[in-house]
């Protein structure tokens, strides 16, 4: 079968990031981009998949600009077969980014789309059950494992109280936890092999999707800071500060 | 305006987050009606109708509903929705699964998360793991919000007296299949709800030595938490994780013990009334975010703190 992963190039997840002085957003010039964790997870899955004799094909798509050529070139050197970069210059919301993926889907039919559960940027974690409405498929989310037999997906969720697991009909989404698996490096002789796979471009405007922004953002601010705290040198102290000072024992 | 919570519940009572929820409903104008989706589940609707600030409860029954399933409760959401400006789930991994689906059916951009609430159409919420604050307005006709609960105080469980009308139900559309559930036991407090958590991490060195913080824990009513990586390296079950992409917590009173305080870690608990840090490096960066810090080996110091309560 073939798997259609979407992934989504963000500012690095160790980086500190700094909201602008004018309060329109963050500051994302010359910082870290890298792609999404939860995204790498989806491609390393899909890979494993491919390696299992499960998929036959793996196919990477990202929406945005020219830069998320190279995490989509990243997906190849990972295993990805071929990749897709549909083109727009805006910050698509979930909901327009969904509708997007619905066109790739239908027209490269997948019988599964693997997801990040939630990009580290925008903190949404929207996109891979809307698609999934969008379609009417079923939808595996925060997977922790994934088992694909008879035209199902069998998928153990990270849930709030434990674990469930559900038998999702395919074709389906599967969006990823982070303990599904553990992404592996890129090779060097893979990531000159990735130069060579299949990149294709189409443009946002071609799709015929209504992309325009639902929210408006009206600030980004900083979180309120935290009152300095104190060091305490002894247990002794420490329990007479939380009784007697912060009174919360 | 009015507006419609999904409520989210075991069958046979609420999960706490939809107490946080109603209290987020009530700073919107109109009324606030709660469905109960479930089966057998009367208790459910009963309790919802006693909570303060309910003025109705829907009640649909069905078998298939028995699991809470997105791909089963979502049109059935959808139908009642038409009713509704506002359609409020808690900021958990029920509503988080099951609200997304209910705004792309009803083609509209939903809002995650909310921390508090500006106006009917106006909301806070964190992004960049809580290091940034947007304040998003919704164009939609509808907004299809999910809600932190620990950013609403619940309002009390009892003195409401609102109706409970049984309501029509939706097919079951059979993509998804039930399996089972592996839910981890505990008699401690539920980690989001509870007043004091004590969370391990790397730091811990071992699951068993886990036990130290579970005797900590009793003597405080606490709950116990972990960062990302005392739950990768398997000293604790995923659902411990306290985080950006684990649980997010706002206890009064939150105690971390060997962790480094990682971006990711502070995005789940940097709430917390008062923030106690105890690690042996004095330059973890925990201690930027800590009320009380104390620079100490904690196999010494936590047997001494069990001690001295």
């Amino acid at each position: 079968m073939k798997i259609l992963v979407a992934i989504k190039r963000v500012i690095d997840a160790n980086v500190k990031v700094r909201v602008k002085a004018d309060n329109t957003g963050v500051e994302t010039a010359n910082v870290k981009m890298s792609m999404n964790p939860f995204c790498e997870i989806a491609v390393e899955e899909a890979v494993r998949l491919k390696e299992k004799g499960v998929a036959s094909e793996v196919i990477a798509v990202s929406i945005g600009n020219q830069q998320c050529q190279e995490s989509l070139r990243t997906a190849l050197a990972l295993g990805a077969d071929r990749a897709i970069l549909v083109k727009s210059e805006d910050e698509l919301e979930p909901l327009a980014v969904a509708k997007v993926l619905k066109t790739v889907v239908e027209k490269e039919q997948p019988e599964m789309v693997l997801l990040g559960k939630q990009s580290i940027d925008g903190d949404n974690n929207q996109t891979g059950q809307m698609l999934g409405a969008l379609l009417g498929w079923g939808q595996g989310t925060f997977a922790s494992k994934v088992e694909v037999a008879d035209g199902k997906a069998q998928v153990t969720r990270e849930i709030d109280g434990g674990l469930q697991t559900l038998s999702v009909k395919l074709p389906a989404i599967i969006t990823t936890d982070l303990r599904l698996n553990e992404p592996r490096f890129a090779s060097l002789p893979n990531i000159m092999k990735a130069k060579r796979k299949p990149l294709d471009e189409l443009a946002i405007a071609d799709l015929g999707v209504d992309v325009a922004p639902r929210t408006e953002t009206l600030t980004v601010e900083n979180p309120p800071a935290r009152k300095e705290g104190i060091k305490v040198e002894t247990v002794a102290e420490l329990v007479d500060k939380l009784k007697n000072e912060a009174k919360v024992i | 305006m009015a507006t419609l919570i999904i409520a989210e519940h075991n069958n046979s009572e609420l999960q706490a987050a939809t107490f946080n929820t109603i209290a987020a409903a009530k700073e919107l104008s109109g009324e606030t009606v709660v469905l109960v989706a479930g089966h057998n589940c009367q208790a459910v609707a009963d309790e919802a109708a006693k909570a303060e600030g309910v003025d109705k409860v829907l009640l649909a029954e069905a078998e298939h509903y028995a699991h809470l399933l997105a791909e089963d409760l979502d049109k059935l959401v959808v139908e009642q929705a038409e009713n509704f400006t506002h359609v409020l789930a808690p900021a958990t991994t029920f509503g988080k699964n099951i609200a997304p689906r209910i705004a792309a059916l009803l083609d509209v951009q939903q809002i995650s998360d909310i921390i508090a609430i500006e106006s009917d159409d106006t909301f806070k919420r964190p992004v960049y793991a809580g290091n940034a604050i947007a304040t998003v307005k919704s164009n939609d006709g509808k907004k299809v919000i999910t809600v932190r609960a620990t950013a609403f105080d619940a309002l009390s469980h009892e003195g409401g007296s609102a109706s409970v009308e049984s309501i029509g139900t939706t097919e079951h559309g059979a993509l998804v299949d039930y399996v089972g559930e592996e839910l981890t036991e505990s008699e401690r407090p539920e980690l989001t709800s509870a007043k004091v958590i004590v969370s391990g991490g790397r730091g811990m060195g071992s699951g068993e030595n886990f036990a130290m913080l579970e005797q900590l824990a009793d003597k405080l009513g606490a709950a116990v938490g972990a960062s990302r990586a005392a739950v990768d390296a398997g000293f604790v079950p995923n659902d411990y994780q306290v985080g950006q992409t684990g649980k997010i917590v706002a206890p009064e009173l939150y105690i971390a013990v060997g962790i480094s305080g990682a971006i990711q870690h502070l995005a789940g608990m940097k709430d917390s009334k008062v923030i106690v840090a105890i690690n042996k490096d004095e330059e973890a960066p925990i201690f930027q975010v800590a009320d009380y810090g104390l620079v100490a080996d904690l196999f010494k110091v936590v047997p001494e703190l069990v001690e001295s309560l």
